[in-house]
Order: C-alpha cells, then sequence, then structure tokens
C-alpha cells in the first residue's frame, strides 16, 4: 500500500501559456484515456472553439471569458464558463449541460439537438435559432429573433425578450416571464397548463434558479405556416 | 378576311401570357426543380484548339493521361484522392431516396471518385457505399451532428446553390416522411423551407471562425469546402479563400435544385461559364490556384464540359446527380 500514488483526476490547462490546438486535441483524444475527467483552463482570454466537439463525460471549468463556439457541437460533457460567452455558444450541442455563468453573445445555442444550456445573465439576439431539441434556460432577457425557426426543445426566458420571439417556430415552445416586445411570425400566445408549468419547474431547477413557474407565459406555433399555397404542378 | 388573330408580342407572347392568365386564377406561384432552363452561354459556345504543328498530340487511347486529382492540400491533414476530376454533388435525402443515395455512392466508389451528402443529413445507406463522402453543413443544419461530422471525409460549407443563390431550400411535404422527418427534426407531412442564412455567423468575418471550429472539432484532418451559388462570384471566391477554405465550389444558375421558385431560378444568378472565368480569376488574383482547389459544377453534361471546365481553370467539375 505504501507505494501506491494518488492518481489525478482533474488537469490544467492556461491559455496564455497552453495553445487552443493542445487544450482541444488532448479533450478529444487524451483525456478519457488517462482517467481525466475534470479539466480547468485558464486565462482563455476570448479565445474562440474552446472545449469544441467534446464526446465524452468530461467535466471542463473554464475561468474567465471565451469568444466564438465555446462547447461547439459539445456531447456529454459539462461545461462551464466562469465569464461571459461570444457568439454560438454551444452551437448544435447533442446532450450534455453548458453553463454561461455570464452573458451570451448572439446566437446561443443555435441548432441545438440536445442537453441543457444555462445563461445566467443576458443573451443576445437569436438565442435559440433553429433549436432542434434542446433545453435553454436564459437568467435574463433575451434578443430579438430568440427562437427564430426552433424546430423542437423549450426555451425558458426569466427577463424581457425583444422582437419577432419565436419567428416561424415548429415544434419548440418558449417560456417567457416579461415583457415580449414583440412575437414573430406565426408565434402566438397559448394557455399555461400544468404541464407547462411542470416542465418550467423543472427546467428552473435544472439551471438552479427559483422563479415562481406560474409566473410565465407559454409561446408557440400557431401553424400556418406549416403548409404553403404554391402551384408545384408545374411540368420539370 | 377571318376574324381577328392574335399578334405575337415579344414582350408578352403566350407562355407569359399563359403564366399571367394562370397566376391571376390560382392566386398561387410557381415552384418546380432542375435549374434555369432559359438560354444562357453555356460549354457549347466554346471549342478546343487541338494538337497540330505547334502542339505535339499523345497517341488516344494508348499514352496516359494523368487524372488523379487531390482536394485539400491547403490546411487538411487527410485531403481528398479522387481517380478522375468528375465528382458528385450534393443533393438532399427527401428529395433523392435513400436508395439512390446509395446508388450514387456505389457509382462514386466504382469510378475512384466522392460523393456529398445535401440539405436533411447523412444517410447510412451513402455512407455505407461511399467511399469518399463530403458532408454538407447548410444553414437549416437539418440532421447536422458530430459523429457524421467525424464520419465524413470532408466538410462542405454551403453558401448558396447556383439554381437559388440567396435563397433557402424547399421540400413539398409529400416528401417529408417518417425518416425524413425524424431526421430534420420536423412534423411529418409539413411543407418544409429551409433557413437561407446560416444559425451561428452572419458574414465573412464570421466564416472565418466558423471554418476553425470545424477544424478543431475535426483535429484539423478533414478538408473544409465552401460552395457558393454563382452569383458576386469574383469577391465571393476570394472572401471564401480568405475565410480559410481549402476547396472552393461554385455552383452555376444551371445547378438544379430539389425545388424553389420559378422565377427565382430563372433570374437570380448567372450561368456557370461566366462564374468559372471569375472564380479563376479571383484565384490567381489572390496567387491561390492550386493552392485552394476549384470545383465547377451546373449544367455540366458531358466528357466536353469537363474538359473545358478543366481548360478554364477548374480541378473538378460536378456533372449532375
Amino acid at each position: 500500500m505504501a507505494n501506491l500514488k494518488p492518481v489525478p483526476s482533474a488537469r490544467e490547462f492556461d491559455l496564455s501559456r497552453d495553445s487552443l490546438r493542445q487544450l482541444n486535441l488532448y479533450l478529444h483524444k487524451h483525456a478519457v484515456g488517462e482517467g481525466i475527467s475534470q479539466i480547468r483552463v485558464q486565462h482563455p482570454d476570448g479565445a474562440h472553439s474552446i472545449a469544441c466537439g467534446l464526446d465524452a463525460d468530461l467535466d471542463v471549468q473554464i475561468h474567465g471569458h471565451v469568444g466564438y463556439y465555446v462547447a461547439g457541437m459539445n456531447q456529454l460533457a459539462t461545461v462551464t464558463i466562469h465569464g461571459n460567452a461570444g457568439p454560438g455558444a454551444a452551437e448544435n450541442m447533442m446532450s450534455g449541460r453548458v453553463h454561461v455563468k455570464g452573458f451570451a453573445s448572439t446566437s446561443a445555442g443555435a441548432s441545438a439537438h440536445g442537453g441543457l444550456l444555462v445563461i445566467d445573465g443576458d443573451a443576445s439576439l437569436r438565442c435559440g435559432i433553429s433549436l432542434k431539441g434542446a433545453d435553454i434556460v436564459v437568467g435574463g432577457s433575451v434578443g430579438s429573433f430568440s427562437a427564430f425557426m426552433a424546430q423542437a426543445g423549450r426555451m425558458v426566458i426569466c427577463g424581457d425578450a425583444e422582437d419577432a420571439l419565436g419567428d416561424s417556430l415548429y415544434e419548440a415552445v418558449i417560456y417567457v416571464r416579461g415583457r415580449v416586445r414583440s412575437l414573430g411570425a406565426d408565434a402566438r400566445f397559448e394557455p399555461m397548463t400544468d404541464t407547462d408549468r411542470a416542465a418550467v419547474k423543472g427546467l428552473l431547477s435544472l439551471a438552479g434558479r427559483s422563479e415562481d413557474p406560474g409566473t410565465f407565459k407559454r409561446v408557440a406555433s400557431a401553424k400556418s405556416l406549416y403548409h404553403w399555397h404554391a402551384d408545384a404542378n408545374q411540368e420539370y | 378576311m377571318s376574324g381577328l388573330q392574335l399578334e405575337e408580342s415579344a414582350g408578352f407572347d403566350r407562355h407569359t401570357i399563359d403564366y399571367i392568365q394562370r397566376a391571376a386564377a390560382s392566386g398561387l406561384y410557381e415552384i418546380r426543380g432542375l435549374g434555369a432552363k432559359r438560354r444562357v452561354p453555356n460549354f457549347d459556345d466554346l471549342l478546343f484548339l487541338a494538337a497540330s504543328l505547334s502542339r505535339y498530340p499523345l497517341e488516344g487511347y494508348r499514352e496516359r493521361c494523368a487524372t488523379k486529382t487531390v482536394l485539400g492540400t491547403r490546411f487538411a491533414s487527410k485531403p481528398i484522392d479522387l481517380a478522375i476530376p468528375i465528382t458528385v454533388a450534393g443533393m438532399s435525402f427527401g428529395a433523392l431516396s435513400a436508395r439512390v443515395k446509395d446508388a450514387l455512392g456505389r457509382a462514386a466508389t466504382e469510378v475512384g471518385t466522392s460523393t456529398t451528402t445535401g440539405d436533411g443529413g447523412m444517410t447510412t445507406e451513402e455512407r455505407a457505399s461511399s467511399k469518399t463522402l463530403v458532408y454538407q453543413c447548410l444553414p437549416s443544419r437539418y440532421g447536422f451532428n458530430p459523429d457524421d461530422v467525424r464520419r465524413a471525409d470532408a466538410i462542405e460549407i454551403v453558401i448558396g446553390q447556383g439554381a437559388k443563390p440567396g435563397g433557402g431550400g424547399m421540400l413539398l411535404g409529400q416528401k417529408v416522411n417518417p425518416r425524413v422527418a425524424r431526421m430534420r427534426t420536423l412534423p411529418e407531412g409539413v411543407d418544409q423551407r429551409s433557413a437561407s442564412r446560416h444559425p451561428d455567423w452572419t458574414g465573412p468575418d464570421d466564416l472565418v471562425i466558423k471554418i476553425k471550429e470545424l477544424r478543431e472539432i475535426t483535429d484539423w484532418e478533414k478538408p473544409i469546402y465552401v460552395k457558393v451559388g454563382a452569383t458576386r462570384v469574383f469577391n465571393d471566391v476570394k472572401l471564401a479563400v480568405h475565410a480559410g477554405a481549402d476547396v472552393v465550389v461554385v455552383d452555376g444558375m444551371q445547378g438544379g435544385t430539389a425545388a424553389t421558385q420559378t422565377v427565382f431560378i430563372e433570374n437570380v444568378g448567372i450561368p456557370t461559364l461566366a462564374a468559372l472565368r471569375q472564380a479563376v480569376d479571383a484565384l490567381e488574383d489572390l496567387n491561390m490556384r492550386g493552392t485552394v482547389q476549384l470545383v465547377i459544377s451546373g449544367g455540366i453534361r458531358s466528357g466536353a464540359d469537363v474538359a473545358k471546365a478543366l481548360a478554364m481553370g477548374a480541378d473538378v467539375s460536378y456533372p449532375p446527380a
């Protein structure tokens, strides 16, 4: 027993010294093999594409602000940003959890298929655009064209929403607590049901929040754009 | 003298009057597939200067002509080798059936070239049958996922198509069957209209960063193509090169689509022949010919068209699928 050394389960990268390529390559190809499950990233200094393309149950803690596409196409991993995030945070996420402790720029959670994205602060334009099944909880407000063409998934907005919320929605559902400046084409307010309140409660709980689910409004598609009126009988 | 006769008008010919009357009666706009049908300058308007006294001929069918083509030599660590400078353009699963995607993959593999996915994601059939498969990243991102990114041999970021540059895709509800709907995360039977803009970037400066993200995700292994519909080709090709593309694909207005508005197909974009000249000029202007490969598509019908496209400076051409 005396010769046994503790096996490290954590590793730190300092992006003022280590390259982004070194970090991402390690996360993609070496961390799991070395038995490392926790990775701490220091001095991100707004770098783009940090921890993108992860495909393992890793816990990545980023201390500072990040640029574009943090945790892009994430699968399985938990990525926490102790700072603000640039455009496209958790874009195309498939599963796992991404938590932005600060604010998020444009297109947060764009086209995300699964998993949970939590933004404690505000999110800018086009949050949840093209959403395909993921859940998004925004502690603050969202910019215009959020949930544009959102196809599936749920979005909880604890603050306000700017113009054209939910434009051209498909089956995704939005829950918004504050003021909505305007709804987008084919989006409409609908009554909250017990199922909706339970869904909001569950998502807020997962995000570590405690707002009253009864104070949210539901926005969903009127489905009037599901079929268009065109003359498709032309000869080819 | 018999009764009044219709005097044919150049501007309001019978076809145009027929269209106006149908549109007025129905209140509907026309949509259809394929590319532009109007007469445009094309490769038939060019002829080869062959061997004579000033050029020495090869012995046809005896001497070898090298046709191997390598794509993605600029940044990718695993470029694509094609046996011939002809490949298969993208067309969506949904517009095409899984059997057709499978057949295209088999045919491409048989002759040593690649095929391309399309809007709607990658089918297991085309991945299995295609030795080399290019995976499109489109504005809709239907079915786009990291597993298929890793399974692909190259990624093609689609900015636009020649048939409808700047326009999103359309797929009538009859084609959105359970499998298509599942892959696209859409309700079955919905008349689907794809986005025309990418959801997570908005211009050439952003595209630089998007390409780097895809390179990071693929560990800089796979070639990244950028495909543009032919409009402002000279500037678009330059911007694609600046953004970091390994390969630029230029699709002229004769290029096909599964469906879009007829008025869009016939009145937007420029012909493949004109687009090719601009694209080559742009690469030469940047001193990038040979470094960034050029793929040309749209109305490529025959070996003669391919040969003319190559002679004008393309590296590869896409015939219609």
